[in-house]
């Protein structure tokens, strides 16, 4: 065997353990998380309140908590999303503002999560007056979504064949109805898509909520937009820092994350899978 | 009556699509407004340089200097994790991988990336603290080590698949012309490939970083919270998001604590807006320099 073979041999085996190494930390965190926390998961944790000062009980209107805190980001972040790509798609302005709203874009989505919640701190918690409350949170929640949800369409109103907008335009149709009736129809998998994926970035996402929506306690089920929740990423931090029965609470804890992790997982997963599905059809 | 019809849609469409830049100027502006405040007590320098941070202390001191510190110094040993990592898993995707693997391993690391960051912090918390203090014997587990390597499993994904995609514009004629003049695969990875597609893989390392070093609760969590400037890998250390998240809750709002906190956040955003910039600049570079369109 040659000097050179070896170095090859050498390097490709190197290449192979990083990559190994991505999946022995998916497999472990998954694996660690689901063994100690998959026995406190049963049909009381997931349907009762917490109660005894957060030792024992569920988790039921956390997760209600999370949900409504997401379906607020997705209807507040979902039409200007998808608004933003087709501007920049189907009305193709000028290369300067393509630009300027391509890095403002790009700019907003590296953003640092606690950065979005002193924005939503001052402007919607105070300035707005709207508190602490549901409604703060999810429009703190949505700008965050808002770049997920804008490079998705975007893509998916790109791969719209150019050809059926012409068509559309010969018979008469304007651009509007032919945005409206034939490239968002055809972009609507792409779309869906970029949702599930904000949705599961949204429900995970812990800094931008800490000063705009969450509470440590809370007794009962939200009832109403202006209400503080517990939401579940909180909840494990708050599991974790605060409270006098730490035994207890990491049990909780551990219980939680791997349902925190069960739900963005397979959302993230759902969305892979719609993808890899959609991008078949147009490659096809 | 029609044609007025689509230009009230377009411009509607235009008033919509401009949501992204009001957001970034609207955050620009709020941390300009409630950081200013707390440069009328403290002059700038004192505050960047300033070694000490005890911000309820009386007087108080605002110095963010350890807080900085500590964010570079874990920053830092995440980039010993992710840059290996991730270069070498989109090496791997790139050249070794078959389709039916890629179709499995682009997933993995797509779901990686998905990982709540307070499931990562919950991990280091729980799992790998009580591990390293273990293994190496160390006071305390909590630290930047800890934080480091957790950070770096973070970013991998984000340098893994932007430089995945920075590898995947590289020409086939250039991976040809190689083997023609008698290269190896290897060589011509590592001779062809890699430069021709080193500016691409910089700008996902520097997303990674920008990644690494905005990332909050993972570092809230497993950090430690000790406002000293680190001297070891082993020291507790406490990164500027950590101390917004730590602190926020309890100063008064209007306080200098409050504006302090709201400094800290400025400097992080001008920190991660110039690593944003810097990536931009160079994948246009980098486009140009392959001939490609976008």
């Amino acid at each position: 065997m040659k000097r050179r073979d070896i170095v090859q041999k050498l390097g490709f085996s190197a290449l192979f353990a990083c990559m190994a190494a991505n999946i022995v930390f998916l497999g472990g965190i998954v694996f660690f998380i689901a063994a100690r926390g998959l026995g406190s998961i049963n049909w009381a944790f997931l349907t009762q309140a917490p109660r005894d000062s957060m030792t024992a009980g569920g988790v039921a209107p956390v997760i209600a908590g999370t949900f409504y805190l997401t379906l607020g980001a997705i209807i507040f972040a979902l039409p200007l999303g998808v608004a933003s790509a087709i501007y920049l798609t189907e009305y193709s302005p000028r290369g300067w503002i393509v630009n300027l709203l391509r890095i403002s874009i790009n700019n907003l989505a590296g953003v640092p999560s606690v950065v979005f919640g002193l924005f939503g701190l001052t402007v919607f918690v105070k300035y707005m007056g709207f508190g602490v409350s549901i409604l703060s949170g999810s429009l703190t929640l949505g700008i965050l979504a808002l770049p997920v949800i804008i490079s998705a369409s975007q893509e998916a109103l790109t791969a719209v064949p150019q050809s059926i907008r012409e068509a559309s335009l010969a018979l008469g149709a304007t651009q509007w109805e032919t945005i409206r009736r034939v490239v968002l129809p055809a972009a609507l998998p792409g779309i869906l898509t970029g949702v599930i994926l904000s949705v599961g970035r949204v429900a995970g996402e812990t800094a931008p909520i800490l000063f705009t929506a969450a509470a440590f306690y809370v007794k009962g089920y939200p009832h109403s937009i202006f209400s503080e929740v517990m939401a579940l990423p909180y909840h494990i931090y708050a599991l974790m820092t605060e409270g006098t029965h730490p035994e207890e609470q990491t049990r909780i804890a551990y219980a939680s994350s791997l349902l925190l992790l069960a739900l963005v997982l397979s959302v993230s997963m759902l969305a892979i899978y719609i993808r890899a599905r959609q991008r078949k059809t147009y490659n096809a | 009556m029609n044609k007025r019809k689509e230009r009230i849609i377009r411009y509607l469409f235009t008033a919509l699509a401009f949501a992204s830049l009001v957001f970034l100027v609207g955050i620009v502006f709020v941390l300009f407004r409630e950081a200013l405040p707390i440069f009328g007590k403290v002059s700038p320098k004192a505050f960047l340089l300033g070694k000490s941070w005890y911000p309820t202390s009386s007087p108080p001191e605002f110095g963010i200097l350890p807080l900085i510190l500590a964010s570079l110094w874990v920053t830092l040993g995440a980039l010993v994790i992710c840059v290996p990592l991730g270069v070498g898993s989109a090496l791997y995707l790139h050249e070794l991988a078959g389709p039916r693997q890629r179709a499995l391993l682009k997933p993995v690391i797509e779901i990686l990336a998905s990982v709540p960051s307070i499931v990562y912090g919950f991990f280091g918390m729980v799992i790998l603290a009580p591990f390293l203090q273990d293994t190496f014997n160390l006071p305390i587990g909590l630290c930047a080590l800890t934080t480091s390597i957790i950070l770096g499993v973070m970013a991998t994904p984000t340098v893994a698949s932007i430089a995945e995609d920075a590898l995947s514009y590289v020409p086939r004629s250039f991976r040809e012309a190689s083997f023609a003049v008698g290269a190896d695969r290897w060589q011509t990875l590592t001779k062809v490939i890699i430069p021709a597609a080193g500016s691409g893989i910089s700008t996902g390392i520097i997303l990674g970083m920008s990644r690494a070093i905005g990332e909050t609760m993972t570092v809230l969590m497993v950090a430690g919270g000790s406002a000293v400037i680190p001297h070891s890998i082993f020291d507790p250390v406490r990164p500027m998001t950590a101390a917004i998240a730590a602190e926020m809750g309890e100063a008064p709002v209007g306080s200098d604590h409050y504006h302090a906190l709201f400094a800290i956040a400025l400097m992080l955003f001008l920190i991660t807006f110039a690593f944003n910039i810097a990536a931009e600049l160079i994948s246009r570079r980098f486009r140009l320099k392959l001939g490609l369109s976008r």
